[in-house]
């Protein structure tokens, strides 16, 4: 029988439960809170949520997990960052300092606009899912750039929305606020499985 | 609103869960609660503190103020009307602004009705003391709920009532057969179809947040820890002696809510909170509370 990967949310603010209770959800994954240095070391793999981008990032710096974050994920620990979380991860972000700075993409925030302009469409996404798949976009960004080893996984009228580049996924839209849960199967079988199969 | 869009706009408040929301009067203090960590701001033109000294009218904010405010921070700004000001709400879509409270804080231009948020496209927060009062504004369209508590006081105690009002009455109606909902939904004037909701889901519909009379970190870890998703904090930061501090400490307090010793840590040398008011010492008439039905 395989062993529970133990998942790993950062929990500092934001769609915390929603991914979790997705993660809850797959055969063999045991969801972990994140916001103690033990627990981000426990964990094979760790998601960054939505949220506030600035709060987030605040918070990891705050409490010392921003470097042993930014360590273990340099050193290949598979994560996956919806919305605030792609913008935690990029290296450049127009019009303010980089967070992690660890991805090769340059992200607009906000890019679509304000509340009013969020919205949700349906896409086929072949390389994460065989089905359609709903994208929620909350005020969301999108990569303007990317360097020569990302891999783009999904643009949205020239926009791109959803690239990896080695042990990092990022997508501007949130799958956790949905009932599908082909991302997160993704993330977990070919990014943290792949990783423990190899170890 | 579509179901689409309020969907979209639930959602929104999802992504603000486990934050703080701070009352903001100018491009300045913006700037200082995004730089504490604040999730939104709120823009308005007078804390709720100075509204109950100085009295009058207390009307939506001017719109330059609005603006000012939205070129100065990233966060999604919020901003508050009077109960049942259409007028006042239809400013705010046309400023685009992230969320409108429909607010008690205000002086009421309808003692009569409420605003039908459904006709909005922006998201609506509005005030609630118990569970009837919540679905009444989730069934006009509302998609985020705080507690009322007792703006401009620093004092807790109302936030306190009303939220451990709803979480019970949550808990209540989850063991009730199916039977008895529609009584329940006729003697608390809640929509029949969100009582239903409610008791299969044993939650809202919808995030709620904790609001009135937060004013130190300990508070905020008490509204966390009685089941609030996330905090407003109005007078309790830009009237206390030292602002940044003390917004950056109920940040942390909001996020590490179940850890005393960190609790411990960022509650220590803030100097002066807000001095607050007794609520016996305020007439009922001049409780915001009771503002809205």
């Amino acid at each position: 029988m395989a062993k529970d990967l133990q998942v790993g949310v950062l929990s500092l603010q934001g769609s915390v439960e929603e991914h979790r209770s997705m993660l809850g959800k797959i055969k063999n994954v045991k969801p972990i809170e994140v916001k103690s240095l033990t627990a981000l070391e426990s964990v094979n793999g760790i998601i960054l949520p939505g949220g506030e981008s600035t709060t987030i990032s605040k918070l990891l710096i705050e409490f010392g997990l921003f470097e042993p974050l930014k360590q273990r994920i340099k050193q290949g620990l598979p994560v996956w960052g919806t919305c605030a979380g792609m913008i935690l991860l990029a290296k450049d972000v127009i019009g303010e300092n980089p967070h992690l700075g660890l991805m090769d993409i340059t992200v607009r925030r906000n890019a679509y606009g304000r509340q009013i302009n969020s919205f949700t469409v349906s896409e086929n996404i072949p390389a994460l899912s065989e089905q359609r798949i709903e994208l929620p976009f909350i005020r969301a960004p999108w990569i303007e750039n990317v360097g020569k080893d990302v891999e783009v996984l999904c643009s949205l009228n020239k926009h791109i929305v959803a690239a990896k580049e080695r042990n990092m996924l990022v997508t501007s839209f949130h799958p956790e606020l949905t009932d599908c849960l082909a991302v997160h199967q993704y993330f977990i079988e070919k990014m943290i499985r792949a990783v423990e199969n190899n170890k | 609103m579509d179901s689409e869009r309020l969907g979209l706009n639930r959602n929104l408040a999802q992504m603000l869960k486990g934050g703080v929301i701070m009352d903001v009067t100018n491009a300045k203090e913006a700037a200082i609660a995004q730089e504490s960590g604040a999730v939104a701001v709120m823009a308005l033109e007078r804390v709720p503190a100075d509204i109950r000294n100085e009295g009058g009218v207390a009307r939506m904010s001017d719109p330059k103020m609005i603006k000012e405010i939205q070129k100065a921070v990233s966060i999604p700004v919020m901003a508050k009307v009077r109960i049942g000001h259409i007028a006042e709400a239809q400013i705010l879509e046309a400023l685009g602004i992230d969320f409108i409270d429909e607010s008690e804080v205000l002086t009421p231009a309808d003692e009569m009705y409420h605003i039908d948020k459904s006709a909005f496209k922006v998201p609506f927060v509005c005030g609630a003391r118990n569970l009837g009062e919540a679905l009444r504004r989730i069934g006009e369209g509302a998609s985020m709920i705080r507690t009322k508590g007792e703006a401009g006081t620093g004092n807790v105690v109302e936030a306190v009532r009303h939220m451990r009002t709803v979480m019970s009455e949550i808990r209540e109606l989850s063991n009730k057969p199916k039977e008895e909902l529609m009584t329940y939904a006729k003697e608390n004037g809640a929509p029949y179809d969100l009582v239903v909701s409610v008791a299969e889901n044993k939650k809202l519909p919808v995030v709620n947040f904790a609001a009135g009379g937060i004013a130190t970190p300990a508070d905020a870890a008490l509204m966390m820890q009685l089941g609030s998703e996330g905090i407003f904090v109005g007078s309790g930061i830009f009237k206390s002696d030292h602002p940044l501090p003390r917004a950056k400490a109920i940040v942390k307090a909001a996020a590490y809510y179940d850890k005393p010793e960190i609790l411990a840590e960022v509650s220590e040398g803030l100097g002066e909170a807000m001095k607050g008011i007794d609520i016996k010492t305020i007439a009922p008439e001049d409780q915001f509370a009771k503002r809205g039905w």
